[in-house]
């Protein structure tokens, strides 16, 4: 098992090293400087500028700077727009609320759904499955920028129970709303796929086994059946983290969270690059290391994967 | 003996019938098709959004960026869909015919749904099946590429590349077409595996023809159904994600459009009583996605070999 994480490791870190070289190479092939205005900058002050952000050493020496700072340091530098603010101090302000809403949203689409593709599946061609089915294909069409202004539309323009936006350190009212348009379309994903993981276990010839030597349903299920059929939703968990990551970019612009997502639009909007680079990196390492997490999962439940 | 007499007949009337044509394998597919009602439904459908999305122009005199000006000040009031002023969806918040924008949405939105499609498939199909056919070393390495670039979350290193590259529809297109064929070459490379040891495959090395030549005439065919199915579930997955990035204002520029930029637009009137700026997006939205989605579905039940 320890082999297997380090080689898995081995692939993980090369990838994190690529994402910062690659973001870096790209905001140094962007046009134009940051600290070109309309008026223009005379060029005394502009050498100083340059001076003081590092920016008049020569690319390779920059980098190694760079990749040293974010790798050893977790230092992404200074925000070239918020002057008095580094890219640390944005993420330190805006992440713990992306975590909050980004961690429910998770338990939800994968409890929710799990239930669910588990209940059609086990009362296969009730109106529980039929259900289950329906909303897992109405869902498809339902992507979270979609759901959240139904969803503010119905709450909280209609019916007036929640508030549209806003956060408040996270009290449960302005959690609701945001968790449901995130998780939606994964918990009708994990339902569908644990449903016909499960359908094609219970048709399986060990689960026959152990109804007729007359175990209770309720234990082939639990003990038999959940561990194999869970397999397929495991290795869909990166996916969908990697979604639901991205759709908190808009759950923070629709609903003024206050996450990371709406200083990553704002950034990108207003051609702040270091800000766009430090959180494409944090992001991006990850979910290399939520992917490392599924992989040894998996390789732990299933015993058929050899390391 | 008794019963030689109807199979003596039985043998003369097959010996003046027609010899029984030979069914392939997409005429099957085609007859199964089309006997699911709600893939062929969802293919009118398609068919008339292609026909709004193309025509519908010719039917309004708005164009999708004149400002109707007497409607200015009293959107809200005045502003809804309507038969006497021509303005068949309303006006936007500026005062522009929503029906001509929806067309030009559509267009956009259809355009980027299906180039993503067509890149996933010929640079999805071509990578996979020469991953799996040539194996070994190369299918490792060509294949590592693909777990790499599916471990980044593509859509942030795409706005990145938006952001400093300009935003313009041409840059979409190129960071569309760098993630849509990832998936694309997984399932080809997977069908490969499976037929890359067949006896007809066997047969063409025997004859002495080249590699190349077996992957574009004998692999890359029998890939071709999965490969359909696999795209046209992909033209809503590309619709989805480039709505995504319009919604957020970073995708298509103004005077163009799209359903993700307009559905943006309604969301952000929702207050001011202008229930038709969400409407009529969001139902084309929702109406075609289901349609390609049911399309996907019915050709995979049609050409999907399992479950015959």
């Amino acid at each position: 098992m320890t082999a297997f994480i380090l080689k898995r490791l081995a692939i993980a870190v090369p990838t994190i090293l690529l994402l910062i070289v690659f973001s870096f190479l790209l905001m140094e092939a962007a046009p134009g400087s940051p600290f070109a205005t309309e008026r223009g900058v005379p060029p005394a002050v502009l050498a100083n500028l340059e001076a003081k952000y590092g920016l008049d050493k020569p690319l390779i020496q920059r980098m190694g700077i760079y990749i040293y700072d974010v790798v050893v340091n977790f230092d992404f530098g200074p925000s070239f727009k918020f002057k008095d603010r580094t890219v640390n101090d944005l993420i330190a302000q805006g992440f713990p609320v992306t975590l909050t809403y980004g961690f429910w949203s998770f338990v939800v689409a994968v409890a929710v759904g799990g239930t669910l593709g588990v209940l059609a599946a086990v009362f296969h061609n009730s109106w529980l499955d039929y259900l289950a089915v329906g909303i897992s294909i109405g869902a498809q069409v339902l992507p979270n920028f979609v759901m959240a202004p139904i969803l503010v539309l119905i709450f909280t323009l209609w019916l007036g129970w929640l508030p549209g936006g806003g956060w408040r350190g996270g009290q449960i009212e302005y959690l609701i709303l945001p968790v449901i348009a995130l998780s939606t379309s994964y918990m009708a994903s994990i339902a569908r796929i644990t449903r016909s993981s499960m359908l094609e276990v219970l048709n399986a010839g060990f689960i026959r086994t152990a109804r007729a030597k007359g175990l209770p349903m309720r234990r082939v299920i639990l003990r038999h059946a959940l561990k194999p059929a869970m397999l397929p939703v495991i290795s869909y968990l990166g996916p969908a983290f990697v979604g639901m990551i991205t759709g908190s970019v808009l759950i923070d612009v629709f609903f003024s969270t206050g996450g990371i997502g709406q200083f990553f639009v704002n950034s990108a909007l207003s051609r702040d690059y270091s800000v766009i680079m430090g959180i494409t990196i944090l992001i991006g390492t990850l979910t290399v290391l939520f992917n490392l997490l599924v992989d040894v999962i998996y390789a732990w439940i299933d015993p058929k994967i050899r390391y | 003996m008794l019963a030689g007499r109807p199979a003596v007949e039985a043998a003369e009337q097959a010996a003046h019938m027609e010899p029984v044509k030979g069914r392939s394998l997409w005429q099957d597919a085609r007859t199964r098709f089309f006997h699911n009602k709600a893939a062929v439904a969802s293919m009118v459908i398609l068919v008339l959004v292609g026909l709004f999305a193309a025509f519908g122009q010719f039917v309004t005199p708005w164009s999708n960026e004149e400002i109707d000006w007497a409607l200015l000040g009293s959107i809200p009031e005045q502003g809804g869909p309507s038969w006497e002023n021509r303005h068949y969806f309303g006006v936007d918040e500026t005062g522009r015919d929503l029906y001509a924008r929806v067309v030009q949405g559509t267009r956009i939105s259809l355009m980027v749904g299906i180039v993503g499609a067509l890149i996933s498939v010929v640079v999805g199909t071509a990578w996979g099946a020469i991953a799996g056919y040539v194996g070994g070393r190369v299918d490792t390495i060509m294949m590592r590429i693909v777990d790499l670039m599916m471990s980044i979350p593509y859509m942030f290193v795409l706005i990145l590349l938006l952001v400093v590259f300009e935003r313009s529809i041409f840059m979409l297109f190129i960071g569309i077409g760098l993630i849509s064929w990832l998936d694309m070459a997984r399932i080809a490379r997977g069908q490969t595996l499976s037929i890359k040891n067949k006896e007809f495959v066997e047969a063409a090395i025997a004859t002495g023809v080249s590699t190349p030549r077996i992957i574009a005439r004998h692999i890359v065919p029998n890939l071709l159904g999965v490969v359909i199915v696999y795209a046209t579930l992909l033209v809503p997955q590309m619709i989805i994600f480039e709505s995504f990035i319009s919604f957020l204002g970073l995708g298509v520029q103004e005077p163009s459009t799209s359903w993700g930029a307009l559905i943006n637009m309604g969301a952000d009137n929702m207050r001011n009583q202008t229930p038709w700026m969400l409407g009529f997006p969001l139902a084309f939205f929702v109406v075609t996605l289901f349609a390609f989605f049911f399309i996907g579905d019915g050709l995979r039940d049609a050409l999907d070999p399992k479950d015959r």
